[in-house]
């Protein structure tokens, strides 16, 4: 579903990582492994098209593809509920009900996002993902500020709701989830700094 | 889109939104004015049409960089790029939400704020209609700049040195009209100038802040 060849991705002008390729299947989840500042982010901003690869070609259906980042894009002056719905109105979709029980949120529904705590921000923010109902999901650091009861809430989403229907993830993360993934080094394709610094991009 | 400017207007108005800024800020330069210039209802009345313009300008221009900052720094704005919604639709509703709760009030307190200026009535009508058709000008300009300095930490003075010059044809053209039309002359040519530059605007300038944003985002 998900189909990767020759990538290269670029930070600040300065290509770091090259020649990646691999698949993922309908279903499969890929885990992304690798150092702080190895283009972990770069490459899910890159996959989601938020930035234009240097070199190689992605694959995935049209409009299927979402990112989520560090960030939970959350409005603390509106309420949970108004948060998802607002998502829900831009991707045309609803919000499900038994979403609220999924991330343990029920009792949050109408408080407003601002007084919420960080590890509750964000499990508001992965529920953004079971609202947009998208195929092929680009997550980075998704169990930041969760706990391990919190995790498991989420790792059993990804499990029953996302990949078993159909759905494909690609999660960067440094614990362990539990899930039945496959795992991705990005040790071996990343490129050293000095010698393919192009100095016209980085001064751009 | 209706969405997004949805949420953009509950946002203004609910604590924090800023919602009543641009609004209070023209209320206070227009009280003071008549302080700093004295009594004089002759010289009032005379440069009324260019304070009021120039007022609601200014204001239009300080909540400029709220438009696109807070939704970069919570990752909205990222989220929003990847979304089912072009950037050119988020470009239009952000600068509806910025005119709705500024272009709006200034249009309709203008007037009434004329009275401190001894703005006759007839100009006062001109002041209305003016700032009608240009402040949607104002917004879709300032969410243009508002793309170009996303990112920019306190990028608020790098915004203001980059939209003013572009506010200039708005100004003089609306202030022109105005004056006119309180002198009795045909304010028309005016008029057509500001409709022209507003339609341009309107038409072109979302365009231009989705390249932009999608730059800023890389």
């Amino acid at each position: 579903m998900l189909g990767v060849r020759n990538l290269s991705v670029a930070r600040g002008g300065a290509t770091v990582l090259s020649g990646l390729s691999f698949d993922v299947a309908a279903g499969q989840a890929l885990i992304l492994r690798g150092a702080n500042g190895i283009g972990k982010t770069t490459l899910l901003r890159t996959l989601a098209g938020l930035q234009e690869p240097t070199a190689g070609d992605i694959m995935y259906p049209d409009d299927e593809g979402a990112y989520a980042s560090h960030a939970d894009a959350i409005k603390s002056a509106l309420t949970v509920r108004e948060n998802l719905q607002f998502w829900a109105d831009v991707y045309g979709t609803s919000v499900p009900d038994s979403l609220w029980d999924q991330f343990d949120i029920a009792d949050l529904r109408d408080r407003f996002a601002g007084t919420l705590s960080a590890g509750q921000k964000r499990r508001l923010g992965l529920a953004r993902l079971g609202v947009i109902k998208r195929k092929v999901l680009f997550l980075d650091e998704p169990t930041v500020s969760l706990d391990g009861f919190s995790v498991r809430l989420f790792v059993d989403f990804l499990r029953q709701q996302h990949l078993s229907a159909g759905g494909v993830a690609v999660i960067a993360t440094h614990i362990d989830l539990e899930l039945d993934a496959a795992t991705l080094e990005l040790g071996p394709f990343a490129v050293s700094r000095h010698d393919t610094r192009d100095e016209d991009e980085a001064f751009l | 889109m209706i969405a997004l400017l949805r949420r953009d207007l509950m946002l203004a108005t609910r604590a924090g939104g800023g919602f009543g800024l641009g609004l209070v800020f023209f209320l206070i330069v227009i009280v003071l004015i008549p302080f700093g210039v004295g009594p004089e209802t002759a010289v009032l009345s005379r440069i009324a049409p260019g304070v009021l313009w120039v007022a609601a300008l200014l204001a239009a221009l300080l909540s400029l960089d709220r438009i696109f900052a807070l939704d970069h720094e919570d990752g909205t704005l990222t989220l929003l790029a990847t979304a089912p919604v072009p950037l050119e639709t988020v470009a239009v509703a952000k600068s509806a939400a910025h005119w709705i709760t500024t272009g709006v009030p200034l249009t309709i307190a203008a007037p009434v704020l004329g009275i401190l200026l001894q703005l006759d009535p007839d100009a006062a009508v001109f002041v209305a209609l003016t700032l009608l058709i240009g402040t949607p000008a104002l917004s879709v300009i300032g969410t243009f700049g508002a793309a170009l300095t996303v990112g920019v930490r306190r990028g608020g003075l790098l915004l203001s040195l980059l939209v003013l010059p572009l506010y200039v044809p708005t100004l003089i053209f609306g202030a022109e009209a105005v004056r006119r039309g309180a002198d009795g002359v045909a304010a028309t040519t005016p008029l057509l100038m500001l409709a022209g530059i507003t339609a341009g605007a309107v038409a072109l300038l979302p365009f231009a802040t989705a390249a932009v944003l999608r730059i800023n985002l890389r």
